[in-house]
């Protein structure tokens, strides 16, 4: 059995505020193996967006937050890492895409220059020619015609779709093992975001990265994901393989959350009743599914 | 291209006519106050003989309208009238005292971007630290005294407890320098006198410093909220994740952005400065426009008066001018929807 | 309320320049009660004890004719206050009328009343003052309105700004649809809008107006002796640099303090109301 890609042990996260401490992670524990595709799907507010920081290392730095738990990637426990070793993986061996692709690319800096700063991290003695070439070659990857004319555009003067492949491109060029999706193209229209998925299906697959897929949409995780993590208000309420898990959801929020009524645009959150203690009932994993190092 | 300089003539048109209100506003000011300006000129012993004559020269008994059409006229020959305080004409004096007042605004100008904006900078990656709070009481303080106040202060402990820098003046009288720009600091150098150039930047320190220093406060503070602002962008938490160090994301990242909405208060700060100059160059004994302007003020001479108040308007509808250009270069966003339309 | 005191808890600052204000306010209104010297203010002499060092009673020394220099301080705050608050109750109406009515109505009405604002912008704003104060007396009314003639365009074009965003949201559109009235619609919905922008400015500006005020006292345009004021005892007392130096140093500490003081009012009523930059 190799060893996971990402391994997350009783996670739990708190913040400090001036008005006394709040619990967003209850300690949740979820993995993902080499090339799989695993989605942690839930509300807003249920701590999937803060799982998916505290995975890249972007909430520990802040003064307010108190993490426990075990982060484990590629086998290295996170936790006993230096500042500089966790720094160092960033951009490199995991990469993170966001929501919305244009207000996520800076607005002074041209496409180009922006990719020469993601090769950096890879190769941080690379010129900028080289980085040129090798970003026109990862942009043709995705399927941009015209790389020459998108690597001189700044973001305002491209589609969202086109900074999204953008995105895509440059999160994957490094080569890391682990690429964390938040609600990847949520900004942008339907069938814009159809051809994405399609897109970052196919890339992930040649490149064999592992992916990390938050959502709350689950039309798209039906379509993207082999597994699936349904978490509500902090903690992991159902774990199966995605086709299972569509088919006979068990857990009362999962059920609540198939029957919301879905929205025109897809874009929007399902609209769940209020909450109700059954939501609270303890976990439920289906066969074949479960953490390493569980009884079965 | 073609579509910048379209955007120029645009706005120098705008800037005319504004200017023109200008002139129209001072001169109606200037017309309409009590007490003759003849009289008071020529001082109570003139006889009423040469009131009048000096009236009918002033042509101040003829309606409003005239003599506004009469300054338009010696304005578009150049002229803008005698000065009864230096008895020359006031384009003379103008050529005379307003280089010194730019070089001072220039300087003050430079060490305000030079020394605020960074200072914003580090006060913004540093938030919330004793970098950021120390950063924010100075600028605070720099931006809450009049210019007139630091001058003092700084001559106090500067030219006086630690003789460091002279007390008065442009430079010391033992140098003659050619006149060719009027700009000493350029001036000295082009004649290679560079004790002369050392005399020259001393005396100009400590006044740069006392006008620039309610700008450097002012920039610090703009340059901080603005980058704590774009700090919350997308983008800047996607240059996070990707690892970039933190050190470029503040200089390179942030700033760049952050910079195009400080431009517009930058330089209108700047051009405020033409008219701060006046505390400044009273306290040092700067031979600038200011202080003619302050004097001629006290005089009440009219042509003086309306002469020197164009033109310090005039600089400072040029100043924005050329901030609102500088924008449009720096802003991706403006300069490219300019090439398209 | 309790944001309020805990946005003051997390900036000391903010605090501090509370207590600034409070005192210089409570000093300029009790200056009768608390000044050593209360007849200082005016033209009184003293050779006996004129132009000494800061020693007891005279905490900041005695000027050339023998005024106490704290009890003319205090004073001069009376002074500065009122003329701040004079200018303001005047200059504000007018700019934020100004700027609702340019703002709201658009079309000429708004070109017009932006162009003159921008006239009056586009004169640096110590020369304007200077200008007037130069062709009128000195004194300290001519100096209020001086001040207010430059001050109002600055409130017309934060109003303007303001109104014209406003314009396009929801609630003033709803209320167009009911029919609401013009004048209904712009003191009734959209200035409660600007009215923490134009608090915020209006606190800072009593320290800016202080600031011009005292500048251009300081080039002997503002109010004539004997009457106390800040920047004319500046400028009296750069005379005789260095060696009566608290001549200069105290009013000018005066100017900085009380300015300072409301800078950071400014700025804590900025972060309670929420307003943008």
């Amino acid at each position: 059995m190799t060893i996971p890609t990402l391994l997350i042990r009783d996670l739990g996260l708190t913040f400090r505020t001036y008005t006394g401490s709040v619990d967003v992670l209850h300690g949740i524990s979820l993995h993902i193996n080499k090339g799989e595709r695993v989605a942690l799907v839930g509300e807003s507010g249920s701590g999937k967006s803060v799982t998916a920081r505290l995975v890249i290392g972007l909430l520990q730095n802040s003064r307010r937050t108190r993490v426990s738990g075990l982060l484990r990637f590629e086998g290295r426990d996170l936790g006993t890492l230096s500042a500089a070793e966790r720094h160092a993986l960033r951009g490199t061996r995991m990469s993170m895409i966001f929501q919305d692709p244009t207000s996520s690319l800076n607005p002074v800096y041209t496409i180009g220059a922006q990719f020469h700063e993601v090769l950096r991290r890879g190769a941080p003695e690379i010129g900028e020619k080289t980085a040129m070439e090798r970003a026109a070659q990862l942009l043709a990857e995705v399927f941009i015609n015209d790389p020459a004319r998108v690597l001189a555009s700044y973001p305002f003067q491209l589609s969202g779709g086109m900074n999204q492949r953008v995105m895509i491109a440059m999160a994957l060029a490094n080569e890391p093992s682990l690429l964390i999706a938040d609600e990847p193209g949520t900004a942008l229209d339907v069938t814009v975001q159809a051809q994405t998925l399609k897109l970052m299906r196919e890339m992930v697959d040649r490149h064999g990265t592992s992916v990390l897929f938050i959502s709350h949409n689950l039309g798209v995780v039906r379509e993207f994901a082999d597994r699936v993590y349904v978490i509500y208000k902090g903690r992991i309420v159902e774990h199966g393989g995605t086709a299972d898990l569509f088919a006979a959801p068990r857990h009362p929020y999962t059920q609540a959350l198939l029957r919301a009524v879905p929205r025109v645009t897809g874009g929007g959150i399902p609209d769940i009743e209020e909450a109700t203690d059954c939501f609270f009932e303890p976990m439920i994993v289906h066969e074949g599914c479960g953490e390493p190092g569980d009884q079965a | 291209m073609q579509s910048v300089v379209r955007l120029i003539l645009k706005r120098l048109g705008i800037s005319l006519v504004v200017l023109v209100g200008v002139s129209m506003l001072i001169f109606a000011i200037a017309r309409v106050i009590p007490g003759d300006p003849a009289r008071i000129a020529l001082g109570p012993n003139a006889t009423v003989e040469q009131v009048e004559a000096l009236r009918q020269r002033l042509h101040l008994d003829e309606p409003l309208v005239i003599q506004y059409g009469h300054f338009l006229a010696d304005l578009a020959r150049g002229d803008l009238g005698i000065s009864l305080y230096t008895n020359r004409p006031v384009t003379a004096d103008i050529a005379q005292f307003l280089p010194a007042t730019l070089e001072l605004i220039f300087l003050s100008a430079v060490l305000m971007i030079v020394i605020g904006l960074p200072l914003g900078v580090l006060s913004a990656r540093y938030r919330d630290t004793w970098i950021d709070s120390t950063v924010r009481v100075v600028s605070i303080l720099g931006v809450s005294a009049p210019s007139f106040v630091w001058a003092v202060i700084l001559m106090l402990l500067f030219s006086y407890f630690i003789p460091i820098f002279p007390i008065a003046g442009r430079i010391s009288t033992n140098f003659v320098i050619p006149d060719v720009t009027g700009f000493l600091l350029l001036d000295t150098l082009l004649a290679g006198n560079l004790a002369a150039f050392g005399s020259a930047l001393s005396h100009i320190v400590l006044p740069a410093f006392a006008l620039a220093l309610s700008g450097i406060g002012q920039a610090a503070r703009l340059t901080r909220s603005n980058m704590v602002e774009t700090y919350d962008k997308p983008y800047i938490e996607m240059a996070r994740s990707y690892g970039f160090p933190e050190r470029r994301i503040a200089w390179r990242y942030a700033f760049r952005p952050s910079l195009i909405p400080s431009l517009t208060i930058i330089g209108l700060d700047v051009a405020a400065m033409l008219g701060n100059a006046f505390l400044v160059e009273a306290v040092f004994a700067w031979p600038g426009l200011s202080r003619y302007g302050v004097a001629v003020i006290l005089r009440k001479d009219l042509n003086a008066i309306v002469g020197t108040v164009l033109i310090i308007s005039a600089m400072f509808l040029i100043a924005n001018l050329i901030v609102d250009l500088l924008i449009a270069f720096i802003n991706p966003r403006i300069r490219l929807s300019q090439r398209a339309a | 309320m309790t944001r309020t005191l805990a946005i003051l808890a997390r900036n000391p600052l903010s605090a501090f320049g509370i207590v600034l204000v409070a005192l210089v306010v409570l000093g300029a209104a009790f200056a009768d009660v608390i000044a050593p010297f209360p007849e200082h203010r005016g033209a009184v002499v003293d050779f006996l004890n004129f132009n000494k060092a800061p020693e007891w009673p005279y905490i900041f020394g005695t000027d050339l004719v023998g005024r106490d220099l704290f009890s003319r301080i205090l004073y001069a705050y009376r002074i500065s206050l009122l003329l701040a608050v004079v200018v303001l109750a005047v200059a504000v109406p007018i700019g934020v009328v100004t700027g609702l009515i340019a703002g709201h109505f658009g079309g000429w009405t708004e070109a017009i009343l932006m162009r003159i604002t921008d006239i009056f912008l586009s004169i640096p704003p110590l020369v304007l003052a200077m200008s007037m104060m130069g062709l009128l007396e000195p004194t300290l009314v001519n100096g209020m309105l001086a001040v207010t003639a430059m001050w109002w365009p600055w409130y017309t074009r934060l109003v303007y700004n303001l109104t014209r965003v406003e314009k396009e949201e929801g609630y003033v559109l709803a209320a167009e649809v009911i029919g609401a009235s013009r004048v209904h619609i712009i003191f009734r919905e959209i200035l409660p809008n600007c009215i923490p922008a134009i608090l915020t400015k209006m606190t800072l500006d009593v320290g800016f107006v202080i600031l011009i005020a005292s500048s251009l006292s300081f080039l002997g345009l503002g109010v004539q002796p004997p009457t106390p004021d800040l920047g004319s005892m500046v400028a009296e007392g750069a005379k005789y640099l260095p060696d009566s130096w608290w001549l200069t140093v105290f009013p000018g500490l005066a100017i900085l303090v009380v300015v300072f003081g409301f800078n950071l009012l400014g700025d804590a009523l900025r972060e309670i109301l929420g307003v943008d930059q």
